[in-house]
């Protein structure tokens, strides 16, 4: 999708005012935020595995090269193809090709964060094939026409109501006086409608949540088992994964996924872990009968050993925006592009730029919560931190700003100057706020006194009655 | 771990009052010193102290910030221990300064030193002075929000509520959400004032919904963001820095009152 | 970019940043080590239970993921099994298996009213039974390989999947349990598919409230034998 993230502001004063996005982003505390801190609290090992996934992750990251090769010689033996792409243009290439040469009509997709960051549904569509999400979050947005708005639960701005509606308009075989009203109605007729482009589907394009180098396997994780229904029953299997995704053995991958899902949704473990290896084997009755791996960079060489090296540790959990403030306030449509939250903060301006992607990192208050919940421990509001450092350097700050910010520097390095000034300006102040000791309004404070009353000031200054007290004999 | 005088001899602070305390509050750094003289420490208030940096180090202005890192380590590295009554400059001082003046074996070494020794107000007093109970008296349903920083960078938590509930006729009721954050953030207040807003309404809607009469927290930003909100929507909560309740100093106005409000 | 030259712009944009070299030959030995003998890292006390405690601890996981858990003295109480428990959901009297070995012994003549198919599962099936060869009980989780023996598309195309295991393969942790395929299908070998299984399929898509059966089985009914 084309990124919409220079609109952030408006997009999110916007999103401010939606009621049914209002009442969708209030329930996350209630779902994702209880279940972790239950499973969490479930788990007496959990703050040691999240030390020990991070231990992984930066082990792999620093033999990356060395892991990628043992990745791509294992699916190779196992009869899969590795293709290497450098950049999302190169992914979107080889994909189609592959598709092409099967004469592919209908490709189904598991849930695939990799493949809305190459828009690869749209250069499908415009090649004459078919994408068909699969996930049901998914599936609810793609007939939309909408991007996802959170990297787990993608439809979790979506009212059932609006559900409705939507199957009412697309599923327009179905008889229209049935009966919609409730989610396991719902869930039915998309359980229903999806099973047969399941079986009719050419292709199979899945993403990972994991590369295993000691075996050449790639894995996913799903609760609804469309994943597992998308690799087996096509004739092919393509997995589009980016390079960070590796680990080095089934115990690592151990360690990463008993802290997955509990960050994620709470649960224990998802419903279905798969592990693939290549395509079917002599005797299989099921299976494709080609496995594709195309590794994606796109940017992550780039911040591998950069300021920004921790965010390759993301597991795609989501925890991040569950617990944060802004996203909680937003939404994640807000972000404009495929990354929401704290995370998206951090990722997307490696990815699409910072000119382009310049709020998000500066949407924060730095709360910390967000690296508090990240299994992989990630510093993300220090990684959003770096970004503001090279927004600053590149003289992107809004000039407004930076005068303010200049000027406040200027005097806050001279004691005495700073004491002068502060020592006129805040008995005068007080003076002006003294009938009520707040202001409602204030010149150069609009943008605080907008939405609240400015306390003012208590008259002089600590200094000056510190000084006033210690000449006292 | 400090250099801790010999037995008998009481160690000394270097108060770094923060640029809202001494601007906006000052009542905040008198209530501090009292409790500090309480649990028995010397005091004093370098002249040459003013802004943590953390306008310049947030919005990505490193250089400025080093300059004022190095400015206050310099007014105040002389003493035993450097107390500040608000958990993100303290966070600023013990935690990133040594990060923002790394790289320089010079003045990493001397930043790390420092930040030994800072430590925010009430966890000092509770964990390094042991001070169990304070002699406030304060008659009031009290509910407290746990600032950010202070929270997530110093682990501050029950230390405020350990002395709060020593206060003579305080009640303290926690309210929902306490952890989350109130939506000031600095500079991000200003920037995206409309989700700063949001964030802040879902704050004094929890704090209404506490049913007490009284907000306390440890940082004077956070503090003044809630009182404007809670003033602007018409709600009548007494809002003060948990310096003073502890000091026994809550006969002035409180944050965005006059003396007539209380 | 496509091919060879893309595949060595990836790598050397790794080293790159990394600051390494391909050739060197530390670096080498300690993937090489890891690789060779993979070892544990922290396994939570949890997956350490033996004995009852352990089986307990298996069927609290999928009973508290809404599967159902029966246990079988011997293969011969399979068929009383399955058909009461098909009987009692109001479900057809029809069952797709592959040709696993344990699954052969079950004296289905015991139970005579029910159809039995056999191969890769259809688009249509409403019942079918697959043998996990291991199991976790720290999550309650079956592992399930792919082959003639036991089909993938038996996992999840049915709209009630019955998961047959064997007690004494069900182990405390996913170590363990990989440990015990290790030991069938070789080091550093896996067959095509490793369904891990931890209930019945479900989703929380529509406004957080969670509904069975999305794609995968609306059931799960696993049942422990000996």
């Amino acid at each position: 999708m084309k990124p919409e993230s220079r609109a952030f502001k408006t997009s999110a004063t916007q999103a401010l005012t939606n009621e049914p996005l209002r009442k969708a982003l209030g329930g996350i505390k209630h779902g994702f935020v209880a279940n972790r801190a239950k499973a969490r609290a479930n788990l007496p090992e959990f703050e040691q595995l999240r030390d020990e996934a991070k231990a992984v992750k930066d082990h792999t990251l620093a033999h990356l090269d060395l892991y990628l090769e043992e990745f791509e010689a294992k699916v190779s033996q196992a009869g899969g193809h590795v293709h290497w792409a450098p950049n999302a243009e190169d992914a979107r290439t080889v994909i189609e090709k592959i598709c092409r040469e099967a004469n592919a009509k209908t490709v189904t997709k598991g849930k695939t964060m990799i493949g809305e960051e190459i828009a690869i549904n749209e250069h499908l569509a415009s090649a004459g094939i078919t994408p068909v999400e699969t996930d049901l979050g998914e599936y609810l947005i793609q007939i939309r026409n909408e991007p996802p708005s959170h990297i787990i639960a993608p439809a979790i701005h979506l009212t059932k109501a609006q559900v409705e509606a939507d199957f009412r308009r697309i599923h327009k075989d179905l008889p229209k006086d049935r009966v919609l009203e409730e989610p396991g109605q719902l869930v039915a007729e998309a359980r229903q409608v999806l099973r047969d482009r399941f079986l009719s589907a050419d292709v199979g394009i899945t993403g990972a949540n994991l590369l295993i180098a000691e075996t050449g396997t790639s894995v996913i994780v799903t609760n609804e088992g469309n994943g597992d229904l998308t690799q087996c029953l096509p004739r092919i299997h393509i997995v589009i994964a980016s390079i960070e995704k590796t680990v080095p053995t089934l115990e690592d991958a151990n360690t990463i996924l008993r802290v997955l899902a509990r960050s994620a949704t709470g649960q224990e473990f998802s419903t279905y872990t798969t592990y693939s290896t290549g395509p079917k084997r002599a005797g299989d009755p099921d299976g494709p009968e080609e496995y594709h791996v195309v590794l994606l960079d796109n940017g992550r060489t780039e911040m591998l050993g950069s300021e920004f090296h921790d965010m390759l540790r993301c597991i795609r959990c989501g925890a991040c925006m569950n617990h944060c403030p802004v996203y909680g306030a937003v939404g994640g449509h807000a972000y404009g592009w495929v990354y929401p939250g704290p995370m998206g903060a951090v990722l997307a301006p490696s990815l699409i730029g910072i000119d382009e992607a310049g709020h998000l990192p500066n949407a924060s208050t730095f709360c910390g919560r967000c690296e508090a919940v990240c299994p992989m421990r990630i510093p993300l509001p220090k990684m959003m931190r770096h970004w503001r450092e090279r927004e600053y350097e590149k003289g992107n700050t809004p000039p407004r700003y930076k005068l303010g910010l200049k000027l406040w520097a200027f005097v806050a390095k001279r004691p005495r100057l700073y004491q002068a000034l502060t020592g006129l300006a805040m008995p005068l102040l007080a003076r002006l706020g003294k009938r009520s000791g707040r202001f409602r309004t204030l010149p150069l404070a609009a943008g605080w006194t907008h939405h609240r009353d400015l306390p003012a000031p208590q008259g002089k200054t600590f200094q000056q009655l510190w000084r006033e007290r210690e000449a006292r004999p | 771990m400090t250099n801790e005088k010999a037995s008998g001899a009481k160690p000394s602070v270097g108060l770094f009052v923060t640029c809202l305390v001494d601007t906006i509050r000052p009542s905040v750094g008198f209530a501090a010193i009292k409790l500090l003289e309480e649990a028995g420490c010397t005091v004093e208030v370098p002249r040459a102290q003013t802004c943590c940096g953390q306008p310049a180090y947030n919005s990505g202005d490193k250089a400025d910030a080093r300059t004022l890192a190095l400015n206050t380590i310099a007014a105040l590295e002389s003493y035993d221990y450097v107390v500040a009554p608000s958990g993100s400059c303290a966070g600023m001082l013990k935690h990133h300064y040594p990060e923002l003046l790394s790289g320089d074996p010079n003045t990493e070494s001397r930043a790390r030193a420092f930040a030994e020794k800072v430590h925010e107000l009430v966890s000092f007093l509770v964990d390094i002075r042991g001070m169990k109970s304070v002699e406030a008296k304060y008659a009031g349903r009290v509910t407290y929000h746990d600032s950010c920083a202070g929270l997530r960078e110093l682990s501050i938590k029950d230390q405020p509520r350990k002395l709060l509930v020593s206060v003579q006729g305080l009640n303290l009721e926690e309210m929902e959400e306490a952890e989350i954050c109130c939506g000031f953030g600095g500079t991000f207040c200003i920037k995206y004032p409309d989700i700063s807003n949001a964030i802040v309404e879902k704050k004094t809607a929890n704090i209404a919904a506490s049913k007490t009469d009284c907000l306390l927290a440890g940082d004077l930003g956070c503090l003044m963001n809630m009182a404007g909100k809670l003033s602007r929507e018409g709600r009548e909560m007494e809002v003060r820095h948990v310096a003073e309740v502890l000091a026994g100093m809550t006969d002035g106005p409180a944050i965005g009152a006059n003396g007539g409000d209380k | 970019m496509s091919g060879p030259r893309a595949r060595q712009s990836i790598l050397d944009a790794v080293r790159g940043a990394l600051n390494v070299k391909g050739d060197d030959t530390a670096r080498k030995h300690t993937v090489q080590k890891r690789l060779k003998s993979p070892r544990a890292n922290l396994v939570p006390e949890r997956a350490k239970a033996t004995g009852n405690a352990r089986l307990k601890l298996f069927t609290e996981m999928l009973e508290g993921q809404s599967a159902r858990v029966s246990r079988a003295k011997s293969v011969g109480d399979i068929p009383e099994i399955v058909t009461a428990y098909l009987r009692e959901n109001n479900l057809p009297a029809e069952l797709r298996t592959g040709s696993d070995e344990l699954l052969g012994h079950i004296p289905w003549d015991k139970a005579p009213t029910l159809t039995r198919h056999f191969g890769r599962g259809q688009g249509g099936d409403a019942v079918t039974m697959s043998r996990a060869r291991a199991a976790a009980a720290e999550t309650g989780t079956l592992f399930l390989t792919s082959g003639e023996e036991n089909p993938t598309t038996l996992n999840f195309l049915p709209d009630t999947h019955i998961a047959v295991i064997r007690a004494k393969d069900i182990l405390g942790s996913y170590e363990d349990a990989w440990n015990a395929l290790r030991k069938i299908y070789g080091a550093r070998t896996l067959p095509r598919t490793v369904n891990l299984v931890s209930g019945p399929s479900r989703t929380a898509d529509i406004e957080q409230i969670i509904i069975m059966g999305a794609h995968g089985p609306r059931r799960l009914h696993v049942i422990i034998v000996g």
